[in-house]
């Protein structure tokens, strides 16, 4: 084709040759850039290790999933829909924006591939993809400008608004598509002046427009516009990616490396130490994080990684109740001390604790580990672990809150975080009727399915049905069956996730070697956190289920009949426990026994399923006294329990019977609605006229 | 600044039910878990906070049977710096005024600015803290829930008072001092924490380390002893509130606020 207006490579700027100039900025972009990377992944070099290279083929599904298709985006509509039309636009872009690099010292340059058919192609959708990508820009200002939605405010305590960060990431953008545009119309718009062929330009496009409003120019400012939009976006390019490792929009060349590297396992948590056998604990100096580079390589790329998007504080439950804990802010600030600690220009500071300076005891502990911030975060940012491994470094200096040392205390004395007799464990079985009978397992007596209640289900006599409940159903089922009896111990999972690593192993031990030594071919439980337990964190012990998985098959098998709606309820809604939920993904099963009670009417909570509200937390977490609340989360979710109209609330879980239960009574609800355990429920509608 | 604390080993009621044995001369002492006393280890926190703050050394004491090296090494992992066993069998049947001789050995046998006990302990007589100092001839306050280092002569110390007030004293060392829970926050100490210092020796020691006669500990030397050992019979006066959450609320506030429990 044939050029009308010099390319930027021929022209002179300001009596430099425009291929010098365009050289000099690709080159300088290019060292500045590497520059800045090398030294963003110095404090990765010294984070710990972390092994993130196996199962293949999940990273490359979850790549094409949340990071390609970006399948959490939607979650949030407008922000999502805007967001990917910016991605998809930008990828489009990517080879526009190189090609457009290179012809300033090449001028002849064509991308391989890209010459014929597939060019024209391109060259319209590229057109458009710029165009949408610029109207996505200026919504997306506009929204974060002028009606500012809540989930981007920044509470006094945790620094200054990042507007303006957004807001003149989002400029360059659009200066971006802006010149890019130009730069094409132009040229076009040169060459039909002068009659000669023009590059197909793709109609109502932001190219097409310039090209029209254009289109008397005199050439001589065409070509000036022509020259000066080559080299704005050139410098803007540069200037752009060079700027992207200083905020969150570092995340536009993360993101794709943080999914490949995301965790895998849901509700496992991180050993001590990755490559640290249980055994060699003892010769670790130190456990858990006190230091940015105590966190892992791949913990640290979360911090880089974060968007500042807010979802996650906007699900989190302890954010919802004015507790001090807001996930965004962990990441914001450990990233904020990570850039201080480890700056582009200048020394490498000294390490300072990140406790009481960048982060507050109070919103580690906080947290209920419920999952609701990883499920939200559209570039898969683990929060939990790092609670986690914050803890552990809080326990072993010492600095567990007194009403935690209580029940840590009773758990390492007597096994359970009531301080209880451990022969009471089993107390709960006095009360059933005399066919049902709970045997107790160990060397003499070998059922081959145990029970494992854990503690709250065994002590708190408020739960104890759920224990009752179980026993009838297995009963019904003609089970085998036993209970550990006073030989269990609690299960550990709270006591691992609240920092106490040692005190943890030591339970799980004592279950382990118990289990082993009642011969059992199988464990139920109807605890989802010691189901958690007893398949994430537990090795060597026989499969486990959660009661809900065991009924839903007698169901279906037909072992268990189910007569109709006994109770008085016209309404029912199910209420996700986490560790049923999120961290093990049994949505559906419980819904299905519920649907399987002929004449029962069942409505879902508009937080449901994945994004289910914590009712306030299990096992040690039901001691712990945050410092500040505005109300408690059973309360609120009491409220989300109400709006559906539902008279009764079935879970699965003796946590979430006691916060909700405590939470309807408080808020106004008590005689509105019902809660039940799910259990109860299906023990009160065994049809023992079928069997 | 050196600091001893006299900590003991006791049955936690928080961990425990504690019923009197058949003959009614003890509690039912099987089936029981032990920790530190409560008011103990927040005097060992204290001490490691002066320390902190002011250097010196905490040294924790025990007098007890060999179980009682559990606690020790509690307090140690807490971040006391050595501990004292003292165990004899001639120290059995000992009343508080035989424990007191036996810690002024303890004391006299050592160089210490400062002795801590606790307020009280399982059994509830808070007397040892007092005789120890007069044993010692050295000045003494009770129930103290603040500690201020004044130089290295004198301490403030602040003393809760009946009726919820404070009173604030100046004390000459070397003293003794008994500690009132809630002074502070003692610092948690997990498994880990007693596995580091399991390696450390703890000396023991007996009677004749001490410089003390059979005479003058254990059973003959008691002075006290104790003749009965039940739970009171419940009185009558239990009062069930009847009525709705709010009303039942109300009726406590009520209650509570006539008996003075509540401005």
């Amino acid at each position: 084709m044939e050029h009308v207006l010099i390319p930027p490579a021929q022209v002179s700027v300001l009596g430099i040759p425009g291929m010098v100039l365009a050289l000099l900025i690709t080159v300088a972009g290019i060292a500045a850039f590497g520059y800045i990377i090398a030294r963003r992944l110095i404090p990765l070099a010294k984070g710990t290790s972390d092994p993130r290279f196996d199962r293949l083929p999940t990273r490359i599904k979850n790549v094409l999933l949340f990071w390609l298709a970006q399948y959490k985006q939607p979650r949030y509509a407008l922000a999502g829909i805007l967001h990917i039309v910016i991605f998809i636009g930008f990828i489009i872009l990517a080879i526009r924006s190189t090609s457009l690099v290179i012809i300033g010292f090449s001028p002849d340059f064509v991308f391989p591939g890209l010459d014929g058919t597939a060019g024209t192609v391109y060259s319209v959708l590229k057109d458009y993809a710029a165009t949408a990508v610029l109207i996505a820009c200026v919504i997306a200002g506009l929204r974060r400008g002028f009606f500012k939605p809540d989930r981007y405010k920044v509470p006094a305590r945790y620094g200054k608004e990042h507007t303006w960060e957004a807001i003149f990431v989002l400029g360059l953008i659009g200066g971006l598509m802006v010149f890019e545009g130009l730069f094409e119309a132009t040229a076009v718009a040169a060459q039909a002046q002068q009659g000669a062929a023009a590059e197909l330009i793709a109609p109502l496009s932001l190219a097409w427009f310039f090209s029209i409003i254009l289109g008397q120019a005199p050439v001589a400012a065409l070509q000036g516009l022509h020259t000066t939009a080559y080299f704005l976006h050139d410098a803007i390019f540069f200037f752009f990616l060079c700027y992207l490792p200083f905020g969150k929009h570092f995340h536009v060349i993360t993101s794709i490396f943080n999914v490949i590297f995301s965790k895998l396992d849901r509700g496992r948590i991180k050993p001590v130490q990755w490559g640290v056998s249980d055994e060699e604990l003892d010769n670790l100096e130190a456990f858990g994080v006190r230091y940015v580079e105590d966190f892992s390589w791949k913990h640290m790329l979360d911090f880089y990684t974060c968007v500042d998007c807010g979802r996650c504080s906007d699900n989190c439950p302890a954010n919802a109740v004015g507790r001090p804990l807001s996930p965004r802010f962990i990441s914001i600030k450990a990233r904020d001390d990570m850039f201080d600690r480890f700056p582009v220009l200048g020394e490498v500071k000294p390490r300072e604790p990140l406790m009481d300076r960048v982060l507050e005891q109070d919103a580690i502990w906080s947290c209920t580990t419920c999952g609701a911030c990883e499920e939200e975060c559209p570039v898969m940012n683990e929060y939990i672990d790092k609670m986690v491994d914050l803890r552990r470094a809080m326990v072993e200096e010492g600095q567990v809150p007194q009403s935690l040392q209580k029940a840590l205390g009773a758990l390492e004395k007597r096994g359970n975080p009531y301080g209880k007799m451990e022969k009471k464990r089993q107390e709960w079985t006095q009360s059933l009727p005399e066919e049902v009978e709970v045997r107790v397992a160990g060397s003499k007596d070998q059922p081959a399915t145990l029970y494992f209640p854990d503690s709250a289900t065994s002590y708190d006599e408020s739960l104890q049905e759920i224990a009752r409940s179980t026993a009838t159903i297995l009963h019904y089922c003609g089970e085998d069956y036993g209970i550990l009896g006073k030989a269990e111990r609690d299960s550990g999972h709270e006591v691992r996730r609240f920092g106490e690593e040692m005190l943890f192993q030591t339970l799980r031990d004592a279950n382990t070697q118990a289990i082993e030594k009642s011969g059992a071919e199988r464990v139920v439980t109807s605890d989802p956190h010691a189901y958690n337990a007893l398949t994430k964190d537990y090795e060597g012990v026989p499969p486990a289920q959660h009661i809900s998985q065991y009924i839903l098959e007698r169901i279906q098998s037909g072992t268990i009949k189910l007569k109709p709606l006994q109770e008085e309820a016209s309404v029912v809604t199910y209420h996700d426990p986490c560790y049923m939920g999120r961290h093990n993904l049994l949505y559906d099963t419980p819904r299905k026994i519920l649907d399987a009670i002929p004449g029962l009417t069942r409505v879902e909570m508009e937080r449901s399923k994945d994004s289910s509200f914590c009712c306030g937390g299990g096992g040690l977490m039901l001691y712990y006294e945050p410092p500040e609340e505005e109300e408690r989360m059973g309360q609120k979710r009491a409220r989300m329990i109400g709006e559906t109209g539902a008279d009764l609330v079935v879970s699965c879980c003796p946590f979430c019977l006691t916060n909700l239960e405590d939470g309807i009574k408080t808020s106004g609800y008590e005689g509105k609605v019902r809660i039940m355990d799910l259990t109860e429920l299906v023990a009160r509608h065994l049809d023992w006229d079928a069997k | 600044m050196n600091i001893l604390v006299c900590v003991k080993r006791v049955p936690d009621p928080a961990e425990n039910e504690i019923e009197i044995n058949s003959d009614g001369s003890d509690i039912e002492r099987e089936d029981l878990v032990y920790s530190v006393n409560e008011w103990d280890n927040y005097a060992v926190e204290e001490a490691i906070q002066i320390r902190e703050q002011h250097g010196g050394s905490v040294t924790v004491v025990s007098v007890g049977d060999e179980d009682s090296e559990e606690v020790l090494r509690r307090e140690m992992a807490m971040g006391a710096d050595q501990g004292i066993l003292v165990s004899d069998d001639a120290f059995e049947g000992s009343d508080g005024r035989g424990i007191a001789t036996i810690l002024k050995a303890v004391v006299e046998s050592g160089d210490y600015d400062l002795v801590l006990t606790g307020a009280q302990s399982d059994e509830g007589a808070a007397q040892i803290g007092g005789m120890l100092a007069a044993m010692l001839d050295q000045p003494y306050a009770s129930l103290v829930n603040e500690i201020q280092v004044q130089g290295g002569t004198k301490l403030q110390v602040g003393r809760e008072i009946e009726g919820g007030n404070q009173e604030v004293n100046e004390i000459e060392l070397p003293c003794v001092l008994s500690i009132q829970s809630g002074i502070n926050e003692p610092r948690y100490v997990g498994i880990r924490g007693i596995r580091k210092v399991s390696g450390v020796e703890i000396p023991e020691k007996e009677v004749s380390d001490l410089g003390l006669s059979e005479d003058q500990v254990g059973e003959k030397a008691a002075r006290v002893k104790r003749v009965d050992y039940f739970h009171p019979e419940m009185g009558e006066g239990a009062e069930i509130l009847e009525g709705s959450t709010e009303e039942v609320a109300e009726k406590l506030v009520e209650l509570l606020k006539s008996k003075g429990g509540m401005k």
